[in-house]
């Protein structure tokens, strides 16, 4: 097998074995980037110098044995921060900002070891559903170019898919992990809110925001989640649990889990071939000894109008300090309130103004109480929902996607079509609970299909299990797109 | 202009006086380099994020139960949003909704009027930095950017600019005795705005309203307010409505000059912080900052008045600064009489204090010194008179009063037979003056004993001079 082929739990089996070394397995991945960056465009930065730099530090630093990722090349998505190495959130406003600070995550994977190969593209400040919304350029779906990877983390789940990293990392604030993990046909899982640290991730909504890996393999998410998670005293979010091992329990299958399936997933605009493969996964799981109930999240309607008050008021404050002052882009004016004007006005794309305003309406007098008092109300309720039907089922199971992925350009002029393809993952944020995107199967077109799992509050152990029991049976996540 | 009264409440910010600033763990030291004491946290970088200075909470819980709040056992940040070149992030986070302390009051003595000022709300918040305007261009320096501030506010109980000012004054005490904040108004480590209003006398409905920024002195606080309080009650004497806005106190011309109006002011969108998690502030906190709250100025008057048996004037001069009051305790404990002591300081050290512009903890001069002093005067070692002269001289030297007394040769005369033949050269040098004397102009003794006194370069012990000279006269 090509060592680009690689996930991370085998690559550190084949490093540490010496089946391959850690310069052979670097020049693979740099040679295989070569080859589809052309096409697939996931990053914005790759960092092949800095990258060899690291290579020579680590084999001379004799750490090998006590790290976790020693020498595993992973990619990063651009709105997390990397000292001395550009973070430009894939915004004009940020083109040529380099942080002179490491994000939390980036810290602990360095302390293990691993070798950052470059930043991915992302839909700018991690608003969109496609990568399209990138102020630089768009990434395409390696299944089919003329598709999009999904977003916001489009970059990181097609450089995954493309095989061009081991695994990257991404961050979800409505589904940005889980939509494109899904429509790369890739692993994609979103933490419990609070057990990654968001120190060093640029704040789209500081509330919903989440750091989680992107994978080949439900085990690669494991592995890469023992090393991100934890407490972390920058993050005054981040919840004082302890670090656990989440590969331990992997194997040890599904009999006996209660399963839900909430019936407000199964409605008008869900694709009959995505409902098909959904229904046969979770046909998959009964036969694995699962016991399958029907639930219901009675809120759901509300949740992508909740999300786009809450997630767009935050956004329009996070969003605040980008004003040409500090650093990033700024455009000269004739006095301070020109310049701010001038310099957002050229430094923001269409989408980022769109939710600013939207937010900075929400917040204003007069409207507070209607639009974000009532929201946060409605997120409680959301909320709820969720904890009654985690009463009666330990695990909750929907389709990631309403649809396979969409072609360029279907969605860019239609902001609120691009909005509800995150319909099936937003209330997932809203609630804080973790949730994680497995393939399940194929569109008639060679689409992948993905599923989505859904646990309790700092549950990833039963998430995991349960997804990797299905992963073992089925083996959809092997397959790779031709490129 | 009499049967129109004030209505003022105040908003006091005051700069606390942690060692790190409220989010991040720079220097709040005043007076760096610009821009040397940030980081990445403290001019809004992206993607980092606050973590609360718990010293800033244990300040303001301990000034909160210094002026008799409620603590909220749970409060939680807001984000005010608005853009300022100084304000790195483009949102200042504050409390809004859920303050930490609220309910409290402070009663102050102005204009012979005992008047209790409630306090409606207590919160933590962080300073801005500082502009710098050039030329062609400004400046940022985001040193101040994140001082934790603490925000007081008033009802509005306070009805004369004399109260404003004793309120005011009585609360730099406090919040110096309790070392949550140095007090300088000059500095701007403590700022006062007013909201003040004026309705009829006895009314009891509130007028229109205006806001007065920029009181930034002790000094301005009474004139600021009574010039504010003269125009509305003119604009209200003349037919005419007081306007809802922002004015600002301009010290060189004393007046206050327009600054917005309620139409121009900014919506700053208030929300909850989403990155610090709602401050939970547990009952135990709470006592063990409680039981080590200092003993605070009114407490501390009443029982020097008591203890000590001072006089309410000079409890009350004595026990407004914590140091000085802890230097009257120490001399006392030394064995310094408290009367004597608390004249000595109200006097000489008070006027040398001012002369040098000292702060009392870092004169040469020692509660030990002063103790020492009083006794050489109750021996008859030295005269009240030379007993300046030497406090004067320890005062600048922080030398032993003993040592000054005996090198410089002091020491009071008490020699009888001395004394006597002093006495004699004086009356045989003045025959006229002891002739009118004799005939009955007794006032005439006082000028006999400063010659007296004279001659001896003011060492004779004065109640032997008087005696020898009644004596020799009779």
């Amino acid at each position: 097998m090509e060592p680009f082929r690689l996930g991370v739990s085998d690559a550190v089996d084949l490093l540490r074995r010496g089946g391959i070394s850690a310069a052979e397995l670097l020049e693979a991945l740099f040679r295989r980037i070569d080859a589809v960056e052309p096409v697939v465009r996931a990053f914005v930065t790759v960092t092949r110098d800095e990258a060899s730099a690291r290579l020579g530090e680590l084999e001379s630093s004799g750490e090998g044995p006590h790290q976790a990722l020693h020498a595993i090349p992973l990619a990063v998505k651009d709105n997390i921060c990397t000292a001395g190495v550009k973070t430009t959130c894939s915004s004009r406003i940020l083109r040529n900002f380099v942080p002179p600070y490491e994000s939390t995550v980036t810290a602990r994977l360095l302390r293990e070891g691993y070798i950052l190969l470059g930043k991915t593209n992302l839909d700018e400040f991690a608003m969109g559903s496609s990568t399209e919304n990138s102020g630089f350029f768009p990434t395409r779906n390696p299944w089919d170019p003329e598709r999009v990877p999904g977003g916001s983390s489009g970059g990181s789940a097609a450089a995954v898919a493309a095989d061009e990293c081991l695994a990257a990392l991404g961050s979800d604030t409505g589904g940005s992990i889980r939509q494109p993990a899904s429509f790369c046909g890739v692993v994609g899982l979103k933490p419990t809110y609070g057990r990654v640290s968001r120190y060093g991730l640029v704040a789209f909504a500081s509330s919903l925001d989440q750091i989680g890996p992107i994978t080949k393999s439900v085990r690669d998410a494991a592995l890469l989640l023992n090393v991100i998670s934890g407490h972390d005293p920058l993050d005054s979010t981040s919840a004082p649990v302890d670090r656990q091992d989440f590969t331990r329990s992997l194997d040890r299958g599904v009999k006996g889990l209660r399963i839900g399936v909430p019936k407000e997933y199964f409605v008008e605009g869900l694709d009959r071939e995505v409902e098909q493969a959904v229904r046969d996964a979770i046909g998959e799981l009964e036969r694995l000894g699962a016991e399958v109930s029907e639930v219901s999240l009675p809120h759901t309607g509300y949740a992508v109008a909740t999300y786009y008050i809450l997630a767009t008021s935050e956004a329009s404050s996070n969003l605040a300090r980008y004003d040409g002052v500090k650093y990033g882009f700024r455009a000269e004016g004739a006095d301070l309130i020109e310049m701010y004007m001038e310099t957002r006005a050229e430094g923001f794309g269409p989408e980022v103004k769109r939710r600013i305003m939207l937010g900075t309406y929400a917040l204003s007098a007069g409207y507070y109480e209607a639009y974000y008092r009532k929201a946060q109300q409605v997120r409680t309720l959301i909320k709820e929902d969720f904890e009654r039907a985690f009463e009666r089922v330990d695990l909750i199971v929907t389709p990631t996607t309403p649809t396979p992925a969409f072609r360029l350009g279907e969605k860019v002029s239609d902001p609120l079509q691009m909005y509800l393809s995150d319909i099936f993952t937003i209330s997932v944020n809203l609630a804080g609970v973790p949730g994680i995107s497995i393939p399940c199967g194929f569109s008639t077109e060679g689409l992948p299909i993905g599923m989505q799992l859904i646990g309790r509050h700092f549950d990833e152990e039963t998430l995991l299990r349960a997804a990797h029991a299905y992963e073992a049976a089925t083996g959809w996540h092997g397959r790779r797109p031709v490129l | 202009m009499s049967g129109y009264e004030a209505v003022i409440g105040l908003e006091i910010h005051a700069q606390l006086l942690t060692e790190s600033k409220i989010f991040c763990g720079c220097s709040t030291r005043f007076g760096a380099e610009p821009n040397t004491q940030t980081c990445p946290v403290c001019i809004g970088m992206p993607g980092v994020l606050p973590v609360l200075n718990r010293r800033a909470v244990e300040f303001t819980i301990r000034t909160g139960l210094a002026l008799n709040c409620t603590i909220a056992s749970y409060s939680r940040f807001a984000r005010k949003n608005y853009f300022y070149p100084d304000l790195p992030k483009g949102y200042q986070i504050s409390q809004y909704e859920l303050p930490l302390c609220r309910d409290g009051h402070l009663e102050i003595h102005a204009g012979g009027v005992r008047r209790r000022v409630g306090i409606t709300r207590i919160h933590l918040e962080e300073d801005a930095g500082k502009n710098i305007h050039q030329k062609d261009s400004s400046l940022v320096d985001l040193n101040r950017a994140g001082v934790p501030l603490m925000e007081i506010v008033t009802e509005p109980d306070i009805r004369t600019p004399t109260e404003a000012a004793a309120f005011m004054k009585k609360l730099r005490n406090i919040l110096r005795y309790l070392d949550v904040c140095d007090g300088n108004m000059e500095q701007g480590s403590l700022r006062c705005d007013a909201n003040v209003s004026v309705r009829p006398a006895g009314s009891t409905g509130l007028g229109t309203k205006t806001e007065v920024k920029n009181i930034n002195s002790f000094r301005f606080v009474e004139k600021a307010l009574a010039y504010e309080i003269r125009r509305q009650m003119r604009v209200l004497e003349e037919g005419g409505r007081v306007v809802q806005e922002t004015r600002l106190w301009d010290p060189a011309a004393g007046v206050t000059v327009s600054m917005r109006t309620k139409e121009e002011a900014q919506d700053y969108r208030y929300f909850p912080e989403p990155d610090l998690v709602p401050l939970e502030v547990g009952e135990e906190w709470i006592e063990e900052i409680r039981s080590t709250l200092v003993e605070l100025p009114d407490k501390k008057r009443e029982r020097f008045m008591s203890e000590y048996g001072l006089p309410e004037y000079d409890a009350e001069v004595l026990t407004e600064e914590r140091a000085v009051a802890d230097w009257f305790e120490e001399a006392v404990r030394l064995g310094g009489s408290p009367k004597a002591v608390s004249n000595w300081m109200m006097t000489e050290l008070s006027r040398l204090l001012n002369e040098t512009g000292r702060e009392i903890a870092d004169a040469p001069i020692t509660p030990a010194h002063l103790v020492s002093l009083l006794k050489l005067i109750e021996e008859g070692t030295i005269s009240g008179t030379i007993a300046k002269t030497v406090f004067e001289e320890v005062f600048r030297s922080g030398r032993e009063p003993e040592v000054i007394v005996r090198e410089k040769g002091l020491v009071q005369i008490t020699d009888t037979g001395e004394i006597e033949r002093l006495v004699d050269d004086v009356l045989s040098a003045n025959p006229a003056e002891v002739e009118r004397y004799r005939k009955g102009e007794a006032k005439l003794l006082g000028f006999f004993v400063g010659q007296v006194m004279k001659a001896s370069k003011g060492k004779a012990n004065p109640k032997l001079v008087n005696e020898l000279l009644r004596r020799k006269l009779s």
